[in-house]
Formats: structure tokens, sequence, C-alpha cells
């Protein structure tokens, strides 16, 4: 059901590199699950409304009101490479 | 006190005696700490050197167990993964301060399947954690360490999430108490997030009275969670003895010969039924027409919900990142090396039903499958009280037999993903011994039932008189 192109289509949707064992493997297992789950393609669900949120919670509003954020120190300090105050990346077009 | 006496105590006891002062916090530290540093069961990933200073208040210093997704300043937290490792987070989860102020002090950060998923706590950097009913067992997942920990008597209790199942799985099948609050009850701020309209956090105790102490200091309503409303009263310590009125209803859908429920699983089950009814409870059997389609809307939102969560795992701005020529290829290489293979199938899973084509089919369907379980629990409740169902259709499973059959591993969530998706809350307490391994009866109440369902409980745990001694002496 799912192939091996389509699973590379959402690997790179996902941003996820996988070895050509990891793809066979996923396309076999991706296909069972998704089996199982199209059980729901029984029900009726015409005019039923769709469930984003359990709780009935109107918007929870706050005053907008200035407060400290972490010290950029702080943040900093947890990266893998920092430069000038910032994250340090590759560029996008080496 | 000895420390063996001191490690003998339910975390209520060990709350009075401290009152007392039969023991100080430092000697009930000490002793759990010796525990938790020096255990075969692979629960802890971090054990703390020494007791921080205890605020003063009503836990009087106690220690607690804490699974790994919460954020706890300082101190190593990654929620299972290789990504993120090294990462120690610049603030606390919201939820640890709230037991911190309580007077509660952390002993150590403890196992878990990676990022949440799982069902039997070997998706973990950190390697699987063993049952200590019996070593070539699981204690499930994804709370495994949180619940061996318990169990084993490591720790006085923990607190652990569940999205689907994570903590009343666990629960079942190590034989202690686990509760997951109504959505809302308790802020997610700073626990590393899986499903975020699921993932709510819970107390794992040996009794239940220890579950309701321990809840009622995690709830709150907190500004950095706008879904967290807290709970309308005050969690109270159960008293009840008697069912009497009480309607319970067995849905036939979750009961039974239902998705592979083993027959030692329903004996006890109904084993426990019969004494509900000899404490007055009545038991009826009853639908819950949409719940046997829990577990496939489920794996659509759980790892639609996950995968975008998981985007922010790209080695930029904290843990792990893995040398690439160009900015895409150190995210994905990044992603390649710090993630586990359940992990990515999740994410294969949830970026599949959320991509174009495919929306509308998947996850638009699942979250209307979600109204009809929603209302099929509000249905219920007009008639029934609670809903009881055996928590886990298994035993504890041995080691390696499921990891690789994914949808098999699924099925272990089938009698806890209802309740998740509905956002009711639900209790696991032991239910006696199946072929000598624990398994767990579930009670789930209407939203906002947790004291009554935490009375109905303790009513219960009273008549089947389980006994968990065989684990800590393990």
């Amino acid at each position: 059901m799912i192939d091996r192109e389509q699973v590379l289509h959402v690997a790179r949707l996902a941003r996820l590199e996988l070895t050509d064992e990891e793809v066979a493997r996923m396309a076999g297992e991706l296909s069972d699950v998704l089996g199982h789950i199209e059980r729901i393609d029984q029900l009726d669900l015409e005019g039923v409304a769709p469930t984003t949120h359990v709780v009935d919670v109107p918007n929870a509003l706050r005053a907008d009101e200035p407060a400290p954020s972490l010290p950029r120190d702080v943040v900093l300090h947890c990266a893998p490479a920092v430069e000038a105050d910032g994250f340090s990346v590759p560029s996008p077009q080496a | 006190m000895t420390a063996t006496d001191a490690v003998a105590l339910t975390a209520t006891q060990a709350v009075d005696a401290l009152a007392r002062g039969d023991l100080s916090a430092p000697e009930l530290f000490a002793a759990y700490r010796e525990r938790a540093a020096d255990e075969e069961l692979n629960a802890f990933t971090w054990v703390a050197d020494e007791a921080p200073a205890a605020q003063d208040g009503a836990l009087n210093g106690v220690p607690v167990a804490v699974k790994d997704l919460f954020c706890t300043k300082g101190v190593p937290s990654q929620s299972g993964s290789r990504i993120l490792e090294g990462y120690r987070p610049p603030y606390t989860a919201t939820v640890v301060e709230n037991l911190e102020q309580a007077g509660a002090t952390l002993l150590g950060k403890t196992n878990q399947d990676e990022f949440a998923m799982g069902s039997s706590n070997e998706n973990s950097a950190f390697g699987p954690v063993l049952n200590p009913w019996d070593r070539g067992r699981v204690p499930g997942g994804s709370s495994g360490g949180s619940a061996a920990a318990v169990a084993a008597g490591l720790a006085p209790w923990a607190i652990a999430t569940d999205t689907g199942g994570s903590i009343r799985q666990p629960a079942a099948l190590c034989g202690i108490v686990g509760m997951k609050p109504t959505y809302g009850a308790v802020s997610r701020y700073g626990m590393i997030a899986f499903a975020s309209s699921l993932d709510q956090a819970g107390p794992l105790t040996r009794d239940v009275t220890d579950a309701a102490l321990l809840l009622g200091h995690m709830v709150s309503a907190d500004p950095r969670d706008s879904t967290s409303i807290g709970l309308p009263e005050a969690i109270r310590l159960p008293e009840a003895q008697r069912l009497d009125g009480i309607r319970l209803g067995v849905p036939e859908e979750l009961s039974g010969e239902a998705e592979g429920i083993e027959p030692g699983v329903m004996e006890a089950f109904e084993r426990t039924l019969r004494v509900a009814e000899e404490l007055g409870a009545s038991v009826e059997t009853m639908r819950l027409p949409h719940a046997e389609h829990g577990l496939s809307a489920y794996y659509v939102l759980a790892p639609a919900e996950a995968s975008s969560n998981l985007a922010r795992y790209d080695g930029v701005r904290y843990g792990l990142r893995s040398a690439g020529s160009d900015l895409v290829s150190l995210y994905t290489q990044t992603r390649h090396d710090g993630f586990g293979p359940e992990v990515k199938r999740r994410i294969m899973l949830g970026t599949y039903a959320l991509s174009s084509g495919y929306y509308d089919a998947y996850y638009g369907r699942a979250q209307k499958v979600r109204t009809k379980i929603a209302d099929d629990f509000r249905a219920a409740f007009e008639r029934f009280d609670f809903v009881v169902t055996p928590t886990a259709p298994t035993v504890a499973f041995g080691l390696g037999t499921k990891v690789h059959d994914p949808l098999a591993m699924y099925l272990n969530d089938y009698c806890t993903v209802p309740m998740s998706l509905a956002g009711t809350p639900a209790i696991s307490i032991p239910n006696g011994l199946s072929e000598g391994l624990p398994t767990g009866f579930q009670i789930a109440g209407p939203a906002f039932s947790e004291n009554a369902i935490l009375d109905a409980a303790h009513a219960l745990e009273g008549a089947i008189g389980f006994d968990g001694a065989p684990a800590r002496a393990s």
C-alpha cells in the first residue's frame, strides 16, 4: 500500500534521513499500521464535528504584560554550536 | 527507624512519620538514594547525589522519582532520547515545581520509552527496564522506569505522563496504582511534548491514598499552559470502604474476548466485579459503540501531533548535532542519528497522515471518531457512575517479544486509549495475579470526577487486598 517512493517523499517532508534498509522496513510497517487504521472507513461520519480539544475552554486570554525571558547566555549554553551571540549553522547554500 | 522500616512505609505513612519525628527527611532520602543508585532494573537514568534542601510544605521532604521527560533545571532531561543527549534544561516543569513547593525533593529521573512512544520501555536510548516481578519481562510503557521504581521500592512514589495509557498500563503490569487525570487538570509546561491534545501528568504509587496525595499537589491552572484549568474541587484523601448505590458499566467492546484480552486477565477482572457487588455496587454490561475504533483514531492523531512537536529537534538549539555539509543535511542527519526506530516510525506515520491529499482521509476522520468516542462516554455516564475494564489485555510480556511488531505492541493500549481520546480521568489499581504476574483494574469516570474515582478505587483496593511486597523484596 505504501511504496518506496512514498516513504522517500514523506521522509523528505519530515527532514529525516533513512538508510535503504530503513526505507524497506518502513514501507511494510506503515502499510500494516495504516491497514488497521483504515477500519475507520467503515464508520458513517457524515455531519460529525471534529474534536481538536476535549475540554470546553473558551479563549484563554491574559494581560499582555512584558516579563523577562531566559537570559541569552543561559539559552545559548544548551546549543551545540554558538557564534556571535547566536546559534551557529552551516550555510543553506553550501 | 531503620532504613528497611523507612522504605516499607507508603509515602503517606512517611509524611506522617516525618511529622511525628519518627524519621528525618535526610534519613528517608538516604535510604531511597542507596536503593535507587544501586538498582539492577535500569529504572533510573539519573539519581541525585544528595538531598536538595526541602521547602516547607505538606509533603515534609518525602522524595519523588520523576519521569525523564519532565524538564528539571540543571538536571539531565532527555525524554529517553539520544537526540537530547547532554541537555540540561534552564527551567523546571510546573508539575515538578508544584511538588517541590509542597515539600517534595527530587530523588532521580526515571527511564521511559523515547518521547513516551511505546508500551514496553524497550524504545529507550538508555536501554530497556526490567519488571521487578520477573526480570525477563517488560514493565510496560512508556513510564516503565517510574512504575518499576515504585513497584520495587526504589522510590516512595513517582510522577509520569499518560498519552494513551503510559501511566495506567505500566501500573497494571507492575502491580501498582496509576492515575491519568482529566485533560487540563495539570500543567504541561516543561513536559517534553509527545501529543499535546492528549498528554497529561499523573501519579504512580503503591496505593490509592498515595495517588490522591500526590495528584492533589500536582494539579494547577498554569498561565504558562493555556490548556490547563486545574480541578473544580481539591483532591481529598479517599476514605470510602463501600460502593453502595454505585453503578458500574462494563463495556462489551473493552472486555470479554475483545482484541486479545487473555483469559487469566478476564478472570481477575470478573473476580473484582463480584467483589464490587459484595461492596454494594451494581454491575451491568453496556456498550461504547465506537471504543473499538479508539486505537485507529489514536494512531493517527498522536503521531500527527508528534510529527509536528518533534520538528524542533534539528541539531541547532539543544542536544545532539551530527555533521552536515549544508543546513538541510545537518537537520536530516541529526534526526537520523538521534531518533530511535519507533520515533522514526511515528514521525513518518504522522507526516503521512498530515500530508497533502491524505489529511481528510486520516486526520480529519480520526478527529471525527474522537468526537464519537467522547459522545459514547458522555452517554455512558448518564447511566453509570463509572466505566470499568481490564487495564491491559495481557500480563507483562517477555522482553523482545513484541518490539519488532508495531501493531501487536499498539494493541496494549486497546483499553486505555478511549479515555485518553475522551479526555476523561481513569485509574488503574492492582487486581490480583494471573500466572503469578500482576493485572490491573481500570476505573474511568466523567471529566472532573477524580475524587469519586479515588473513593471507589480505595474501597475496591481494601477488598482486593493485593500484596505488592514480593516486588519490593526482589
